[in-house]
């Protein structure tokens, strides 16, 4: 009994580098650290894409009218209920940062298109809002929000 | 495997070894004496076509890892330098990549064919699990494979799959991460691609010799679903067996043969020619054709999680086939009911292939709905209610007695089992780029089965190049050298070797650690006008110009039903020359009233939306020919579209003569074996 329980305990532990060898490497992890993005050159209504950790981030200068757009549609007749306002930092209402990822097949989304004037999906069809919230189509969920902060008000930190 | 044997060697060497390991006996007793139901037909040769794709398909991959690099930087390009100079590197790599299409071809008549016989039932049941699992195992090795050579489709056909795991709650993202090895697809995830689809083959082979063992532990069915009685009722595996399963797979390797030499990429996807950018995705993503009918399934349900359940049970629905279908009669001959299902259900699954290819909006969401339903509901309604209230009609007493009552309607079965086979692979094809016009179709000296360049045009076409498009457009696949290659413009090296010497090519570091540039040598590739895609995309309003070398094979436009199934009888091929060609001389100053095009693009009649970054590269008169050809656009497309067909495909001669000889001799060899099977089988009907 004892022997059998130490040899299920050793297989366990002995197969455990074998699992774990799958996830990122170090370096891989490494290159995944912070990055520092500048939005001066961004103009009103203007958006850029940046890689992080491999994957697109869209940085949206929202104009007056796109922020309002967001704002007017009641949540709860949302698929994946978010107010705008708790999609961007208080005080920098105008930036949209997401990661340009459709949440329903990783497909990456157009900007400035589809019905809402926010992202169209070309692979499905997925539609998104000025809060790169999901409005039609397929995908489940709103485009995730990266972990970022603003380092000065034209200088933010993504990661 | 039939208990111990009495085989007795005659050599002594060979009786020495017998005692200590009777393999000889085992080997005997399996594929010689083993007993086979006297009447088998051609269905049941898919068992030993299938064993040798396996075979095929092993060796074939095995010398081609032998040239290939699995890193995200240079995997698409050592692809490329395999079928451009590596000896018969083509042929290798067509008939590995045709070859996984004929496999799960011959997979799918093999689960068909079980489906319609009722091979998985009592006691067959382990034996046909089996066979779900080398199925599954088929998918990963199939999916993985195709995601090596790192094309447009390759990628994102990885995201889109593995993506599928990010579904399941709590767990999803971190299952996808360990899938990835990285925080999005990338260059950990094609090697531990690499490492497994060399792996899983073997796995494959281990499961088919558990596959074979319950075979012959519980015996081959047969059409009559009778079990053999007596010795009438049987003939023994060597030669009958042996030497039908060796006719099938000469007539299997004239279908094989037609793709590898003469439409390799019927069956592909264009976009895999574009190398992977993670950047930005294809307008449609689409599997290759034999997962298709799962692809409709898991997006015609409008729930994420729910589509990838229904997708996955869609397979594991087979596991409990034997206890969903409870009937006693085995053969669908004899079941007038489920016979008629089946077909409907063969045709179900066709028409979801179709839907699967297709843009999921409108109608096809609807029809891939019903569909599925229906797909499930031949498992799960109708089998169990079928195996209750269908009436059978009588069985043979024996097999003897349904052998001698026969009737032969194979041919015309295999003809639309074909003709079914076309449509659904074709539909693979129909899915290319959106409402623009369809190019004209033009007369090219390489189309056909005999078809050869135009020294001429080819020659025409490389002055186009150089002069016009190598000013934005690089070649980089192809070599200087490449030129003098036999099947090519037809250039001596002294005239390579000077064309060459013209272009300044960078190279160093010298002694003193310093770069610098020196005359071309034959063996240089064409330079490139850009150092990099960002320059080039700076250079050129945002659209970085595509690389040519294989521009004709990664464009392409829709053909649609049912021109795709003319295609493969035809051997039309040259959808991508023609769409280059077009747009060459689709260019028009004033575009329609309908049609803005934005500022800094130009209105083309057959680009993809119409509105262009490259200015209307070509116009009268422009280059000056030296043999007396005309100087107009019309000719300098042709031209340069004929020469990038070359640059596209550069053995294209050599395939299509060694097609040739392999038809002869296959012709041949599939006549003299079925004369031999004649004989063998002279004393069995």
């Amino acid at each position: 009994m004892a022997t059998g329980a130490a040899a299920a305990v050793g297989t366990i532990f002995a197969a455990w580098p074998f699992v774990a060898q799958m996830n990122p490497d170090a370096s891989t992890i490494a290159a995944g650290a912070p990055i520092d993005v500048d939005l001066a050159p961004i103009a009103d209504g203007q958006d850029i894409k940046v890689f992080w950790r491999g994957k697109p981030i869209y940085i949206m200068h929202r104009t007056k009218k796109q922020i309002e757009e967001a704002r007017a549609v009641p949540t709860d007749t949302l698929k994946d209920p978010a107010t705008d306002q708790s999609r961007v930092k208080e005080g920098h209402d105008q930036w949209l940062v997401v990661i340009g990822i459709c949440t329903h097949l990783g497909c990456i989304p157009i900007a400035h298109e589809g019905l809402y004037d926010g992202f169209f999906c070309p692979c499905h069809g997925s539609q998104y809002d000025t809060s790169g919230r999901i409005r039609q189509g397929p995908a489940p969920a709103n485009l995730p929000v990266p972990p970022y902060q603003f380092v000065t008000d034209t200088k933010i930190q993504i990661g | 495997m039939s208990g111990p044997s009495d085989f007795k060697p005659s050599n002594p060497a060979l009786q020495w070894i017998e005692r200590r390991l009777p393999i000889l006996g085992l080997m005997h007793s399996s594929f010689v004496a083993y007993p086979t139901p006297r009447n088998l037909n051609y269905w049941w040769t898919f068992g030993a076509i299938l064993s040798f794709m396996l075979a095929m398909q092993i060796a074939t991959g095995v010398v081609l890892a032998m040239h290939y690099t699995p890193n995200a930087d240079l995997a698409f390009r050592s692809v490329e330098l395999i079928v451009r100079d590596v000896n018969y590197g083509w042929l290798l790599r067509n008939m590995h990549a045709v070859g996984a299409s004929m496999f799960f071809f011959a997979v799918y008549v093999h689960m068909f064919r079980g489906l319609y016989y009722g091979s998985y039932k009592e006691p067959r049941e382990v034996l046909w699990i089996l066979g779900v699992i080398i199925y599954l195992l088929m998918m990963a090795t199939g999916f993985m494979g195709y995601v090596l050579p790192w094309g447009q489709m390759s990628f994102w056909g990885a995201t889109v799959i593995t993506n599928l795991f990010s579904a399941f709650p709590v767990v999803g993202d971190y299952i996808v991460t360990l899938l990835w090895g990285g925080y999005s697809v990338g260059n950990p995830t094609l090697n531990r691609f690499f490492s497994l689809h060399y792996l899983l083959p073997f796995v494959i082979a281990g499961v088919v010799v558990l596959h074979v063992w319950a075979l012959h532990v519980a015996g081959q069915n047969n059409p009559a679903g009778v079990e053999p009685k007596t010795e009438k009722d049987t003939v023994p595996f060597t030669p009958h067996a042996t030497i039908k399963d060796m006719f099938g797979v000469s007539v299997f390797l004239l279908l094989y043969s037609w793709f590898i030499f003469y439409m390799p990429n019927y069956l592909g996807d264009a976009d895999n020619y574009i190398p992977a950018n993670p950047a930005q995705t294809p307008a449609h993503i689409v599997p290759e054709w034999y997962y298709l009918p799962f692809y409709a399934m898991l997006r015609s349900i409008p729930n994420k999680l729910a589509g990838v359940v229904v997708m996955f049970s869609s397979i594991l629905i087979l596991v409990f086939l034997p206890w969903l279908d409870t009937a006693k009669t085995r053969s669908s001959k004899y079941r007038p009911l489920a016979k008629q299902f089946f077909w409907i259900f063969v045709i179900v699954c066709i028409l979801l292939g179709y839907l699967g290819a297709q843009p999921p909006e409108g109608i096809y969401v609807i029809a891939g709905r019903v569909l599925t339903a229906c797909y499930f509901a031949y498992f799960l309604v109708l089998l169990p209610l079928l195996s209750r209230i269908e009436k059978p009609r009588p069985l043979p007493n024996s097999i003897a007695d349904d052998v001698l009552a026969k009737s032969g309607k194979v041919a015309a079965t295999v003809a639309a089992f074909i003709v079914a086979g076309g449509l659904v692979i074709g539909s693979a094809q129909s899915v290319r780029a959106e409402e623009a016009d369809t190019p004209p179709a033009n007369r090219w000296s390489f189309a056909g089965p005999f078809g050869k360049y135009d020294r001429g045009a080819l020659q025409r076409g490389l002055k186009v190049y150089k002069e016009v498009c190598s000013n934005c457009h690089a070649l980089s696949y192809i070599a200087f050298r490449n030129l003098a290659d036999p099947g090519g413009p037809g250039y001596s090296t002294a005239q390579v070797a000077a064309l060459a010497s013209e272009y300044k090519i960078k190279d160093g570091p010298n002694d003193q650690g310093e770069m610098f540039e020196r005359p071309g040598r034959p063996a240089d590739y064409f330079p490139s006008p850009f150092p990099n895609e960002q320059a080039a995309r700076v250079a050129n309003g945002g659209a970085a110009p595509p690389d040519l070398s294989l521009i004709t094979k990664a464009r392409s436009y829709e053909r649609g039903f049912p021109w795709f199934i003319f295609d493969f009888f035809t051997q039309y091929q040259e959808q991508g020359p023609d769409y280059v060609a077009a747009l060459l001389q689709g260019f028009e100053d004033k575009p329609p009233a309908d049609v803005k095009i934005p500022d800094g693009s130009y209105f083309n009649k057959y680009f993809p939306g119409h509105a262009i970054k490259m200015p209307k590269p070509l116009s009268d008169g422009q280059v000056t020919y030296d043999d007396g050809a005309p100087a107009t656009v019309a000719q300098y497309a042709k031209d340069v579209t004929a020469f990038l067909m070359w640059t596209a495909e550069p053995h294209m001669e050599a395939r299509k003569q060694l097609g040739f000889q392999v038809f002869v001799f296959l012709i041949i060899f599939a006549g003299l074996m079925y004369f031999t099977k004649k004989k063998v089988w002279a004393d069995a009907h």
